[in-house]
Protein backbone atom coordinates (compact mmCIF):
# COMPACT_ATOMS: atom_id res chain seq x y z
CA UNK A 1 0.00 0.00 0.00
CA UNK A 2 2.76 2.43 0.97
CA UNK A 3 4.73 1.75 -2.21
CA UNK A 4 1.74 2.69 -4.33
CA UNK A 5 1.35 6.08 -2.66
CA UNK A 6 5.04 6.75 -2.98
CA UNK A 7 4.87 6.08 -6.71
CA UNK A 8 1.74 8.21 -7.02
CA UNK A 9 3.46 11.11 -5.23
CA UNK A 10 6.51 10.93 -7.45
CA UNK A 11 4.22 10.88 -10.47
CA UNK A 12 2.27 13.92 -9.26
CA UNK A 13 5.45 15.91 -8.65
CA UNK A 14 6.72 14.89 -12.09
CA UNK A 15 3.46 15.97 -13.72
CA UNK A 16 3.40 19.26 -11.85
CA UNK A 17 6.93 20.01 -13.02
CA UNK A 18 6.07 19.24 -16.63
CA UNK A 19 2.85 21.28 -16.48
CA UNK A 20 4.58 24.35 -15.08
CA UNK A 21 7.39 24.07 -17.63
CA UNK A 22 4.89 23.95 -20.49
CA UNK A 23 2.93 26.82 -18.98
CA UNK A 24 5.94 29.14 -18.77
CA UNK A 25 7.19 28.22 -22.23
CA UNK A 26 3.79 28.97 -23.77
CA UNK A 27 3.50 32.18 -21.75
CA UNK A 28 6.88 33.35 -22.99
CA UNK A 29 6.06 32.50 -26.59
CA UNK A 30 2.55 33.97 -26.51
CA UNK A 31 3.46 36.72 -28.99
CA UNK A 32 4.84 34.19 -31.46
CA UNK A 33 2.04 31.65 -31.19
CA UNK A 34 -0.63 34.17 -32.10
CA UNK A 35 -1.36 33.56 -35.78
CA UNK A 36 -2.40 37.09 -36.68
CA UNK A 37 -2.67 40.59 -35.24
CA UNK A 38 -5.83 42.65 -35.16
CA UNK A 39 -5.95 46.19 -36.63
CA UNK A 40 -5.80 47.51 -33.05
CA UNK A 41 -2.60 45.51 -32.39
CA UNK A 42 -1.06 47.04 -35.51
CA UNK A 43 -1.70 50.57 -34.21
CA UNK A 44 -0.28 49.82 -30.77
CA UNK A 45 2.69 47.69 -31.75
CA UNK A 46 6.19 48.48 -32.85
CA UNK A 47 6.40 46.73 -36.21
CA UNK A 48 9.28 47.26 -38.60
CA UNK A 49 8.38 47.94 -42.21
CA UNK A 50 10.13 44.92 -43.71
CA UNK A 51 8.74 42.44 -41.19
CA UNK A 52 6.46 39.75 -42.60
CA UNK A 53 3.36 39.62 -40.41
CA UNK A 54 -0.25 38.49 -40.56
CA UNK A 55 -3.30 40.58 -39.81
CA UNK A 56 -6.85 39.35 -39.38
CA UNK A 57 -10.32 40.80 -39.16
CA UNK A 58 -13.72 41.05 -40.80
CA UNK A 59 -13.98 42.56 -44.28
CA UNK A 60 -15.79 45.90 -43.93
CA UNK A 61 -19.08 46.22 -45.87
CA UNK A 62 -18.82 48.18 -49.15
CA UNK A 63 -15.06 48.52 -48.80
CA UNK A 64 -13.98 46.18 -51.61
CA UNK A 65 -12.68 48.07 -54.63
CA UNK A 66 -11.14 46.32 -57.65
CA UNK A 67 -8.89 48.24 -60.02
CA UNK A 68 -9.65 48.39 -63.75
CA UNK A 69 -7.69 45.22 -64.54
CA UNK A 70 -9.63 43.33 -61.89
CA UNK A 71 -6.47 41.85 -60.42
CA UNK A 72 -5.63 44.34 -57.75
CA UNK A 73 -8.04 44.83 -54.90
CA UNK A 74 -8.31 47.27 -52.03
CA UNK A 75 -10.42 46.48 -48.99
CA UNK A 76 -10.59 47.22 -45.28
CA UNK A 77 -10.73 44.87 -42.35
CA UNK A 78 -11.96 45.65 -38.88
CA UNK A 79 -11.91 44.17 -35.38
CA UNK A 80 -14.93 46.36 -34.50
CA UNK A 81 -12.56 48.90 -32.91
CA UNK A 82 -10.12 49.96 -35.61
CA UNK A 83 -9.94 49.62 -39.39
CA UNK A 84 -6.97 48.67 -41.56
CA UNK A 85 -6.74 49.17 -45.31
CA UNK A 86 -5.32 46.22 -47.26
CA UNK A 87 -4.01 46.16 -50.80
CA UNK A 88 -3.65 42.80 -52.56
CA UNK A 89 -2.84 41.53 -56.03
CA UNK A 90 -3.76 37.96 -56.81
CA UNK A 91 -6.49 35.39 -56.57
CA UNK A 92 -8.80 35.71 -53.58
CA UNK A 93 -10.19 32.59 -51.85
CA UNK A 94 -13.78 31.58 -52.67
CA UNK A 95 -15.06 32.53 -49.23
CA UNK A 96 -13.78 36.10 -49.54
CA UNK A 97 -16.66 38.60 -49.29
CA UNK A 98 -18.01 41.41 -47.13
CA UNK A 99 -18.35 40.50 -43.48
CA UNK A 100 -16.11 37.43 -43.85
CA UNK A 101 -13.19 36.88 -41.48
CA UNK A 102 -9.90 36.84 -43.36
CA UNK A 103 -6.20 36.63 -42.57
CA UNK A 104 -3.69 38.49 -44.77
CA UNK A 105 0.05 37.90 -44.82
CA UNK A 106 2.41 40.68 -45.85
CA UNK A 107 3.94 43.85 -44.50
CA UNK A 108 2.80 47.29 -43.43
CA UNK A 109 3.77 50.39 -45.41
CA UNK A 110 5.15 53.65 -44.05
CA UNK A 111 2.85 55.44 -41.66
CA UNK A 112 0.97 52.23 -40.88
CA UNK A 113 -1.77 53.23 -43.30
CA UNK A 114 -1.89 50.42 -45.86
CA UNK A 115 -1.10 46.75 -45.41
CA UNK A 116 0.49 45.24 -48.51
CA UNK A 117 -0.73 41.65 -48.58
CA UNK A 118 1.14 38.86 -50.34
CA UNK A 119 -1.37 36.18 -49.46
CA UNK A 120 -5.02 36.29 -48.35
CA UNK A 121 -6.63 33.39 -46.49
CA UNK A 122 -10.32 33.11 -45.66
CA UNK A 123 -11.20 32.22 -42.11
CA UNK A 124 -14.14 29.93 -41.57
CA UNK A 125 -16.30 30.46 -38.51
CA UNK A 126 -17.82 27.86 -36.20
CA UNK A 127 -21.33 28.04 -37.69
CA UNK A 128 -22.50 25.21 -39.92
CA UNK A 129 -25.95 25.32 -41.51
CA UNK A 130 -27.79 24.59 -44.75
CA UNK A 131 -28.29 27.56 -47.15
CA UNK A 132 -32.07 27.70 -46.53
CA UNK A 133 -31.63 28.25 -42.79
CA UNK A 134 -29.00 30.91 -43.41
CA UNK A 135 -31.50 32.71 -45.69
CA UNK A 136 -34.18 32.51 -42.99
CA UNK A 137 -31.82 34.01 -40.40
CA UNK A 138 -30.81 36.85 -42.67
CA UNK A 139 -34.37 37.85 -43.57
CA UNK B 1 -16.08 -1.86 -7.10
CA UNK B 2 -12.34 -2.19 -6.70
CA UNK B 3 -12.77 -5.94 -6.22
CA UNK B 4 -14.36 -6.26 -9.67
CA UNK B 5 -11.70 -4.01 -11.07
CA UNK B 6 -8.99 -6.32 -9.77
CA UNK B 7 -10.83 -9.36 -11.03
CA UNK B 8 -11.15 -8.11 -14.61
CA UNK B 9 -7.69 -6.56 -14.68
CA UNK B 10 -6.54 -10.18 -14.81
CA UNK B 11 -5.78 -10.92 -18.49
CA UNK B 12 -7.58 -14.31 -18.60
CA UNK B 13 -10.75 -12.93 -17.02
CA UNK B 14 -10.53 -9.89 -19.24
CA UNK B 15 -10.60 -12.04 -22.37
CA UNK B 16 -13.74 -13.93 -21.33
CA UNK B 17 -15.45 -10.61 -20.68
CA UNK B 18 -14.09 -8.98 -23.84
CA UNK B 19 -15.16 -11.67 -26.31
CA UNK B 20 -18.92 -10.87 -26.48
CA UNK B 21 -18.22 -7.11 -26.30
CA UNK B 22 -15.83 -7.42 -29.22
CA UNK B 23 -18.35 -9.27 -31.38
CA UNK B 24 -21.10 -6.73 -30.70
CA UNK B 25 -18.79 -3.75 -31.29
CA UNK B 26 -17.58 -5.15 -34.62
CA UNK B 27 -21.06 -5.57 -36.07
CA UNK B 28 -22.50 -2.36 -34.60
CA UNK B 29 -19.59 -0.19 -35.74
CA UNK B 30 -19.87 -1.34 -39.36
CA UNK B 31 -23.62 -0.68 -39.28
CA UNK B 32 -23.34 2.76 -37.67
CA UNK B 33 -20.50 3.92 -39.93
CA UNK B 34 -22.43 2.77 -43.03
CA UNK B 35 -25.59 4.61 -41.98
CA UNK B 36 -23.50 7.61 -40.93
CA UNK B 37 -21.75 7.74 -44.32
CA UNK B 38 -25.05 7.55 -46.20
CA UNK B 39 -26.31 10.51 -44.15
CA UNK B 40 -23.03 12.39 -44.44
CA UNK B 41 -22.49 11.96 -48.17
CA UNK B 42 -26.03 11.94 -49.56
CA UNK B 43 -28.80 12.95 -47.15
CA UNK B 44 -27.28 15.87 -45.26
CA UNK B 45 -27.51 19.37 -46.79
CA UNK B 46 -24.53 21.36 -48.11
CA UNK B 47 -23.25 24.22 -45.98
CA UNK B 48 -24.22 27.85 -46.71
CA UNK B 49 -20.55 28.86 -47.01
CA UNK B 50 -18.51 25.76 -47.81
CA UNK B 51 -21.12 24.10 -50.08
CA UNK B 52 -20.29 20.40 -50.61
CA UNK B 53 -16.84 20.66 -49.02
CA UNK B 54 -18.54 20.46 -45.64
CA UNK B 55 -18.84 16.68 -46.10
CA UNK B 56 -15.14 16.31 -45.30
CA UNK B 57 -16.06 17.41 -41.78
CA UNK B 58 -17.93 14.14 -41.16
CA UNK B 59 -14.63 12.24 -41.38
CA UNK B 60 -12.29 14.97 -40.14
CA UNK B 61 -14.02 15.91 -36.89
CA UNK B 62 -14.79 12.37 -35.61
CA UNK B 63 -11.24 11.29 -36.52
CA UNK B 64 -9.81 14.25 -34.60
CA UNK B 65 -12.06 13.50 -31.61
CA UNK B 66 -10.90 9.89 -31.67
CA UNK B 67 -7.22 10.92 -31.76
CA UNK B 68 -7.75 13.00 -28.62
CA UNK B 69 -9.92 10.39 -26.90
CA UNK B 70 -7.51 7.53 -27.64
CA UNK B 71 -4.64 9.63 -26.33
CA UNK B 72 -6.58 10.39 -23.14
CA UNK B 73 -7.15 6.64 -22.80
CA UNK B 74 -3.42 5.94 -23.28
CA UNK B 75 -2.64 8.63 -20.70
CA UNK B 76 -4.91 7.21 -18.00
CA UNK B 77 -3.91 3.61 -18.73
CA UNK B 78 -0.27 4.64 -18.36
CA UNK B 79 -0.99 6.30 -15.01
CA UNK B 80 -2.71 3.13 -13.80
CA UNK B 81 0.23 1.07 -15.01
CA UNK B 82 2.89 3.32 -13.47
CA UNK B 83 1.17 3.54 -10.08
CA UNK B 84 -0.65 0.24 -9.66
CA UNK B 85 1.49 -1.90 -12.02
CA UNK B 86 -1.42 -3.68 -13.69
CA UNK B 87 0.21 -5.21 -16.79
CA UNK B 88 -3.13 -5.32 -18.62
CA UNK B 89 -3.28 -1.53 -18.70
CA UNK B 90 0.12 -1.32 -20.32
CA UNK B 91 -1.09 -3.71 -23.03
CA UNK B 92 -4.28 -1.64 -23.50
CA UNK B 93 -2.22 1.55 -23.81
CA UNK B 94 0.28 0.03 -26.24
CA UNK B 95 -2.32 -1.54 -28.48
CA UNK B 96 -4.15 1.81 -28.72
CA UNK B 97 -1.13 3.61 -30.15
CA UNK B 98 -1.28 2.32 -33.73
CA UNK B 99 -5.03 3.01 -33.93
CA UNK B 100 -4.36 6.51 -32.63
CA UNK B 101 -1.68 7.11 -35.26
CA UNK B 102 -4.13 6.21 -38.02
CA UNK B 103 -6.94 8.44 -36.70
CA UNK B 104 -4.51 11.35 -36.19
CA UNK B 105 -3.15 10.96 -39.72
CA UNK B 106 -6.71 10.83 -41.10
CA UNK B 107 -7.61 14.03 -39.27
CA UNK B 108 -4.49 15.82 -40.55
CA UNK B 109 -4.99 14.64 -44.13
CA UNK B 110 -8.71 15.43 -44.38
CA UNK B 111 -8.17 18.76 -42.62
CA UNK B 112 -5.50 19.68 -45.13
CA UNK B 113 -7.73 18.73 -48.07
CA UNK B 114 -10.54 20.82 -46.57
CA UNK B 115 -8.21 23.77 -45.94
CA UNK B 116 -7.28 24.24 -49.58
CA UNK B 117 -10.77 25.08 -50.94
CA UNK B 118 -11.93 26.84 -47.76
CA UNK B 119 -8.97 28.82 -46.47
CA UNK B 120 -6.90 28.86 -49.63
CA UNK B 121 -4.00 26.82 -48.26
CA UNK B 122 -3.19 23.22 -47.33
CA UNK B 123 -1.28 24.08 -44.21
CA UNK B 124 -0.56 27.00 -41.87
CA UNK B 125 1.47 27.04 -38.68
CA UNK B 126 -1.28 28.23 -36.37
CA UNK B 127 -1.65 26.99 -32.80
CA UNK B 128 -4.34 24.36 -33.51
CA UNK B 129 -2.67 22.77 -36.52
CA UNK B 130 0.78 22.81 -34.95
CA UNK B 131 -0.33 21.33 -31.62
CA UNK B 132 -2.21 18.61 -33.51
CA UNK B 133 0.90 17.81 -35.55
CA UNK B 134 2.79 17.55 -32.24
CA UNK B 135 0.19 14.99 -31.12
CA UNK B 136 0.96 12.99 -34.28
CA UNK B 137 4.69 13.06 -33.49
CA UNK B 138 4.08 12.01 -29.87
CA UNK B 139 2.07 9.06 -31.16
CA UNK B 140 4.94 8.15 -33.49
CA UNK B 141 7.38 8.45 -30.57
CA UNK B 142 5.30 6.07 -28.48
CA UNK B 143 5.13 3.64 -31.38
CA UNK B 144 8.89 3.81 -31.84
CA UNK B 145 9.63 3.14 -28.14
CA UNK B 146 7.09 0.34 -28.10
CA UNK B 147 8.50 -1.39 -31.21
CA UNK B 148 12.11 -1.00 -30.05
CA UNK B 149 11.39 -3.09 -26.99
CA UNK B 150 8.90 -5.67 -28.22
CA UNK B 151 8.64 -8.66 -25.88
CA UNK B 152 10.86 -6.97 -23.32
CA UNK B 153 9.74 -4.92 -20.34
CA UNK B 154 12.73 -2.57 -20.57
CA UNK B 155 10.89 0.11 -22.50
CA UNK B 156 7.72 0.01 -20.38
CA UNK B 157 8.66 2.95 -18.16
CA UNK B 158 9.96 5.04 -21.04
CA UNK B 159 6.64 4.40 -22.78
CA UNK B 160 4.63 5.26 -19.67
CA UNK B 161 6.45 8.50 -18.96
CA UNK B 162 6.36 9.68 -22.56
CA UNK B 163 2.62 8.97 -22.58
CA UNK B 164 2.31 11.14 -19.45
CA UNK B 165 4.28 14.04 -20.89
CA UNK B 166 2.30 13.93 -24.13
CA UNK B 167 -0.94 14.16 -22.15
CA UNK B 168 -0.30 17.84 -21.52
CA UNK B 169 -0.71 18.48 -25.22
CA UNK B 170 -4.42 17.52 -25.06
CA UNK B 171 -5.70 20.66 -23.26
CA UNK B 172 -3.41 22.74 -25.48
CA UNK B 173 -5.05 21.27 -28.60
CA UNK B 174 -8.57 21.70 -27.22
CA UNK B 175 -8.14 25.30 -26.03
CA UNK B 176 -5.62 26.50 -28.66
CA UNK B 177 -8.45 28.12 -30.61
CA UNK B 178 -9.56 30.09 -27.52
CA UNK B 179 -6.15 31.04 -26.09
CA UNK B 180 -4.60 32.34 -29.29
CA UNK B 181 -5.74 33.80 -32.61
CA UNK B 182 -5.82 30.90 -35.06
CA UNK B 183 -6.90 30.31 -38.62
CA UNK B 184 -8.72 27.19 -37.52
CA UNK B 185 -12.27 27.94 -36.41
CA UNK B 186 -13.23 27.70 -32.71
CA UNK B 187 -15.23 24.77 -31.29
CA UNK B 188 -18.76 24.31 -32.63
CA UNK B 189 -20.08 21.78 -30.14
CA UNK B 190 -18.30 21.94 -26.76
CA UNK B 191 -18.55 25.71 -26.44
CA UNK B 192 -20.17 28.31 -24.20
CA UNK B 193 -23.32 29.52 -25.91
CA UNK B 194 -24.50 26.15 -27.21
CA UNK B 195 -24.05 24.11 -30.36
CA UNK B 196 -23.58 26.10 -33.55
CA UNK B 197 -24.12 23.28 -36.04
CA UNK B 198 -27.55 22.74 -37.52
CA UNK B 199 -29.18 19.48 -36.41
CA UNK B 200 -29.28 18.01 -39.93
CA UNK B 201 -25.48 18.09 -39.90
CA UNK B 202 -25.14 17.10 -36.28
CA UNK B 203 -26.87 13.72 -36.75
CA UNK B 204 -24.39 12.31 -39.32
CA UNK B 205 -21.53 13.83 -37.33
CA UNK B 206 -22.55 12.01 -34.15
CA UNK B 207 -23.29 8.79 -36.05
CA UNK B 208 -19.78 8.84 -37.49
CA UNK B 209 -18.29 9.64 -34.08
CA UNK B 210 -20.12 6.74 -32.41
CA UNK B 211 -19.19 4.44 -35.30
CA UNK B 212 -15.52 5.38 -35.01
CA UNK B 213 -15.62 4.90 -31.23
CA UNK B 214 -17.05 1.39 -31.59
CA UNK B 215 -14.55 0.65 -34.35
CA UNK B 216 -11.74 1.68 -32.00
CA UNK B 217 -13.05 -0.57 -29.20
CA UNK B 218 -13.37 -3.46 -31.64
CA UNK B 219 -9.84 -3.11 -33.08
CA UNK B 220 -8.41 -2.59 -29.58
CA UNK B 221 -10.02 -5.75 -28.20
CA UNK B 222 -8.85 -7.81 -31.18
CA UNK B 223 -5.29 -6.43 -30.79
CA UNK B 224 -5.23 -7.08 -27.04
CA UNK B 225 -6.40 -10.66 -27.58
CA UNK B 226 -3.66 -11.24 -30.18
CA UNK B 227 -1.09 -9.69 -27.86
CA UNK B 228 -2.10 -11.89 -24.89
CA UNK B 229 -2.11 -15.03 -27.02
CA UNK B 230 1.34 -14.21 -28.44
CA UNK B 231 2.61 -13.84 -24.89
CA UNK B 232 1.19 -17.24 -24.01
CA UNK B 233 2.92 -18.87 -27.00
CA UNK B 234 6.26 -17.27 -26.10
CA UNK B 235 5.83 -18.34 -22.50
CA UNK B 236 5.26 -22.00 -23.44
CA UNK B 237 8.06 -22.00 -26.03
CA UNK B 238 10.54 -20.77 -23.43
CA UNK B 239 9.46 -23.20 -20.74
CA UNK B 240 12.55 -25.33 -19.88
CA UNK B 241 10.78 -28.74 -19.83
CA UNK B 242 9.71 -28.47 -23.49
Amino acid sequence: MKQKYKRLNILLIFMFAIASTIFFVLKALEEKIVFFYSPTDILNKEISLSELIRVGGLVVDNSIVFDSSGLEVLFSITDKKNVLLISYKGILPDLFREGQGIVAEGSINKGKKVFLAKKVLAKHDENYMPPEIEKMIRN
Amino acid sequence: MLKYFHKYANPGKFLTLALPVRKIMGIVSIGVVTVGLIFALFLSPPDYQQKETVRIMYIHVPAAWMSLMIYAFIFFSSVVFLVWKFPLFLILAKESVTIGVIFTFTALLTGSLWGKPTWGTYWVWDARLTSFLVLFFIYLGLKLIMDSFSYSSKGDYAFGYLALIGGFNLPIIKFSVDWWNTLHQPASILRTGGISISSEMLIPLFLMAIGFLFLFIYILLVSVEINLKKRKIIYYKNKPDN
